[in-house]
């Protein structure tokens, strides 16, 4: 039995996150500064956690992942 | 607070049914065993568990075969908890008080289906704690269940803060790219279900899927646990079939439907219903057409005519921002900034509503628990049913009654 290929998301430790602001800088069109500089994802509120990325993204969400100085940051691919 | 409070009695209600107390009040293990008989085989119990339809009365009404199912492997660890940090609830230490063999039972169960050598424990908070020490050390087989006291924080009973407490962490929510059934206590499969959860497996156990399913509706088979609180009512612990009316469960408790002015169903991160919808049923999820209200773990709270419903969730705010675990920025940022802008917004002085809202929408889904969610969702629910209270604010003309 063959399953579909699950969509890549990008995960956020909470916990971790101190709005450094790399991944910020990296997936400009997936994230956007809130008012005290944390990302917060396009994506619905209850996505915003485990963020579906598109095949485009899914380098510049691995740079995300390497630079983030709080290593905040994980590629998922189950779901 | 609680530890001063005497439990609610679980006097049965003429109206409403009396399973999980089935056996009396204080249900030792005479009286227990009088009542329910001797554990029941465990052959079939997950299929009879399926059929039931049991969802967990923790909050989020997960149906409990599912989460069986999600186990990558025999859960290591087995907890019941009954850490409760919702400070209206109180049916978790007093069914822990008055029927905590239920509890050990369903505990008893699963272990016995699913694992016999898992770790079992019973976090309860500490006016359950005694009673159910009490209840293991009268039987054989409670020999090997853990107790665990619950730390006295709102978000100390999420289930990833229970499962750090036991690790010896502090009792506060953790980031989990991977549910506790695949990655819990010890990095191994882990199934934490609520008190009243396992008193139900207990029964269903006994007495099978389609006894259950003979009350409630197919959408909420069974029987759950209410804490009903409220401006006069006092405090109350009550058995209602699932899809119970509002209105039906506060005039159980023997409170007047026309004193009240609001209800907030579901908690502190629950939803407010006006006096005009009392007739709606209690749902065991938020519904999409908003014609029932989410029961969320069982909490009720009533308020009078005289009690202003946009204060008193001023004051809840503020609560919920200071239980913020503190790990997570835009918690530990964001639910001040909401308690205050809230707190303008609603006392009429800041007129431009966008503020308030816009933090509305930003805040859920950005932390290791569902704090924010809840604490955004409780705020949303009070501007959008205090509608007329916020334009009396804003004419310096409403809340003469006494309010808190």
């Amino acid at each position: 039995m063959t399953r579909p290929t699950p969509s890549p998301t990008l995960h956020i430790d909470w916990t971790r996150c101190q709005a450094r602001g790399a991944c910020l800088e990296l997936l400009p069109d997936l994230l956007h500064p809130d008012e005290d500089g944390y990302p917060l994802p396009a994506a619905p509120a209850r996505q915003r956690t485990n963020i579906p990325l598109r095949a485009a993204q899914l380098p510049a969400a691995q740079d995300a992942v390497a630079l983030c100085p709080r290593l905040a940051l994980t590629l998922r691919r189950e779901k | 607070m609680t530890l001063t409070t005497p439990l609610p009695s679980v006097a049965p209600s003429p109206a409403m049914p009396a399973r999980l107390f089935a056996a009396g009040p204080h249900a030792d293990a005479t009286l227990h065993a009088a009542r329910f008989g001797p554990l029941p085989a465990t052959t079939g119990l997950v299929a009879t568990l399926r059929d039931s339809g049991l969802t967990g009365r923790g909050g989020g009404a997960f149906p409990v075969a599912a989460k069986i199912d999600a186990l990558t492997g025999p859960p290591a660890t087995i907890i019941g908890n009954g850490s409760e940090g919702e400070p209206l609830s109180r049916k978790d230490a007093t069914l822990l008080h008055h029927a905590p063999h239920l509890v050990i039972d369903g505990l008893l169960l699963l272990a016995a289906a699913l694992n016999p050598k898992a770790r079992l424990v019973i976090v309860a908070r500490p006016d359950g704690v005694d009673s159910v020490r009490h209840a293991l050390r009268e039987r054989a087989d409670g020999r090997d269940i853990e107790v665990r006291v619950a730390e006295d924080r709102f978000v100390s009973g999420e289930a990833t803060a229970v499962v750090a407490g036991l690790a010896g962490a502090p009792a506060l929510p953790k980031d989990h790219p991977l549910h506790l059934t695949q990655r819990g206590v010890g990095r191994r499969p882990t199934l934490l279900f609520n008190v009243e959860t396992l008193a139900h497996v207990a029964l269903i156990g006994r007495y099978g899927a389609g006894w259950f399913r003979s009350l409630g509706t197919p959408e909420d088979p069974g029987t759950r646990l209410l804490s009903i609180n409220g401006d006069g009512i006092g405090e109350h612990v009550l058995e209602v079939p699932g899809g119970t009316r509002i209105i039906d469960a506060l005039t159980a408790v023997g409170a007047n439907p026309d004193a009240v002015q609001a209800v907030l169903v579901g908690g502190f991160h629950g939803r407010w219903v006006p006096a005009r919808h009392l007739t709606r049923s209690l749902t065991p999820r938020p519904a999409p057409d908003a014609d029932g209200a989410p029961v969320g773990a069982g909490v009720i709270l009533a308020i009078g005519v005289e009690t202003c419903g946009l204060t008193v969730t001023g004051s809840i705010l503020e609560y919920l921002a200071a239980e913020s675990a503190g790990q997570c920025g835009p918690c530990v940022l964001g639910l001040p900034r909401l308690a205050t802008r809230y707190a303008e917004h609603a006392s009429g002085q800041e007129v431009d509503a966008s503020r308030v809202w816009q933090l509305i929408e930003t805040l859920p889904g950005r932390g290791a628990c569902h704090h924010p969610d809840g604490t955004a969702a409780l705020a949303r629910s009070a501007l959008t049913v205090f509608t007329a209270e916020l334009d009396r604010h804003r004419a310096g003309t409403c809340c003469e009654g006494p309010h808190r």
